[in-house]
């Protein structure tokens, strides 16, 4: 017996997949501001504090990337409530692991960033007079941004991807479109096709528009 | 709380096994795989090239997530029937393998032309000059960033929960629906993934430091 292939129910749903899709990339876009935030403050902690600070980022880093996403999304949302008397509902939850999850990687790549800012700049910068913090806000900071873009928009292609995983905790992102359809109407071989190619599309279109915007502002060294 | 973990010990360690069996598995596939799909997509005639490459970007486009449950859902319809552990391994070695190209790819390349030349002006055959010259020289530029994607399989591993394999975090959650005891279980779950994986990390960045001195 041969699967018959019928779309018919899938664009009949089509609702669940695009708006799906389009809360996905604002989950992403959430948690990467909220996470560049954190991980500058703490590069910016990091390149100008003592062994101790510098540890203790180091520390939140490697345990952040050495866990599953998984693991760290029950973890907040199940777990957390337990212990400390909040409450948040499920797209809250992820928003804040993906913010923190983000923020781990992203601590590394503003780190080589800043490392990365050639050493004349800030010369030039202490030589015209320039207080510590305007060398940091007009000299070091846009320099690193430039250099950085490339990895941050690869970070935000990557946490798109990620947002995939907020389906377990039921926040209705594509893939929990996709499961939504798939329970009701069993068109399987279709939705997963479906979903597939609304992934790639967007993930390449984003990536596209991003590296548009690289080259619009890359540092030529 | 710490009863609780030390009680629930012995059944995490069993999942624990399954995470560790199913990483191991996907490690080993994907490497060979990954190695003669990179060898391909560097020295294969053009139609084989942009077929891995098209498989590569499209694999790496798509969440892991998705791709697990495209391959659970999506291949029994097909005439394709596979237990729910071997449809996780195969999708978890589809994405592996999407990344070990990559490692091959950028570390092949990364050995300068006239190595390939030299091989062949002496007369080695294709396979002799992978052999004894460009691998030799590559698997320097290979085992760091590979070691380090070994974790992605581990952390990977952790979304075979999902099909119902009962893996760590299978376990945990099994747990925690006994006992309640939500926080320190996850905890204790995740310093055990941080254990794994720290330590591989930690091997990847030695190497790394091992083989820097090879400069061009």
């Amino acid at each position: 017996m041969g699967y018959q292939l019928s779309f018919t129910q899938i664009w009949h749903n089509f609702d669940k997949l695009w708006y799906g899709l389009i809360l996905s990339i604002e989950l992403a876009l959430v948690a990467i501001a909220i996470g560049a935030l954190i991980g500058l403050t703490l590069a910016i902690l990091y390149v100008s504090s003592g062994r101790i600070v510098r540890a203790m980022i180091s520390g939140y880093v490697e345990f952040i990337r050495n866990v599953p996403l998984l693991l760290l999304v029950y973890l907040v949302f199940y777990g957390l409530p337990t212990v400390v008397d909040i409450r948040y509902g499920a797209q809250v939850s992820f928003v804040a692991t993906l913010s923190i999850y983000s923020g781990a990687y992203l601590v590394e790549v503003f780190r080589s960033g800043l490392d990365a800012v050639p050493r004349g700049l800030l010369d030039a910068g202490k030589a015209m007079g320039l207080t510590p913090w305007q060398r940091l806000l007009y000299v070091r900071l846009p320099t690193m941004a430039r250099i950085t873009l490339p990895s941050l928009s690869n970070t935000f292609i990557s946490l798109f991807k990620d947002t995939s995983i907020a389906s377990v905790i039921a926040v209705p992102e594509l893939t929990f479109g996709a499961q939504w359809i798939n329970n009701r109407t069993f068109r399987i071989v279709e939705v997963y096709a479906v979903t597939t190619v609304m992934y790639l599309a967007a993930g390449y279109l984003i990536l596209f528009g991003l590296r548009l915007l690289e080259r619009r502002f890359r540092v030529d060294r | 709380m710490l009863e609780a973990i030390i009680y629930s010990l012995p059944y995490l360690m069993g999942g624990l096994g399954m995470t560790l069996l199913v990483s191991l598995i996907v490690v080993a596939l994907s490497l060979v795989a990954g190695v003669v799909l990179g060898v391909g997509l560097i020295y294969g005639p053009l139609p084989l090239r942009l077929l891995i490459r098209l498989l590569t970007d499209c694999v790496r486009g798509i969440p892991i997530l998705v791709l697990i449950f495209a391959v659970y859902y999506g291949l029994p319809p097909l005439g394709l029937n596979l237990s729910s552990f071997w449809a996780a391994v195969l999708a978890l070695t589809l994405f592996k393998t999407a990344q070990v190209i990559e490692y091959v790819r950028g570390a092949v390349s990364s050995i300068p032309g006239g190595q390939m030349e030299a091989a062949k002006s002496i007369g080695l055959i294709f396979s002799q000059r992978l052999r004894y010259v460009i691998f030799p020289q590559a698997i320097r530029r290979f085992l760091p960033p590979w070691i380090n994607g070994v974790t992605d399989a581990v952390k990977g591993s952790a979304l075979v929960s999902l099909l119902g394999v009962v893996d760590l975090m299978t376990a945990i959650n099994q747990v925690i629906g006994r006992t309640y005891e939500a926080m320190p279980l996850y905890v204790a779950g995740a310093l055990i993934y941080f254990a794994i994986n720290y330590s591989l990390s930690s091997m990847s960045r030695l190497l790394e430091r091992r083989f820097a001195y090879i400069k061009e």
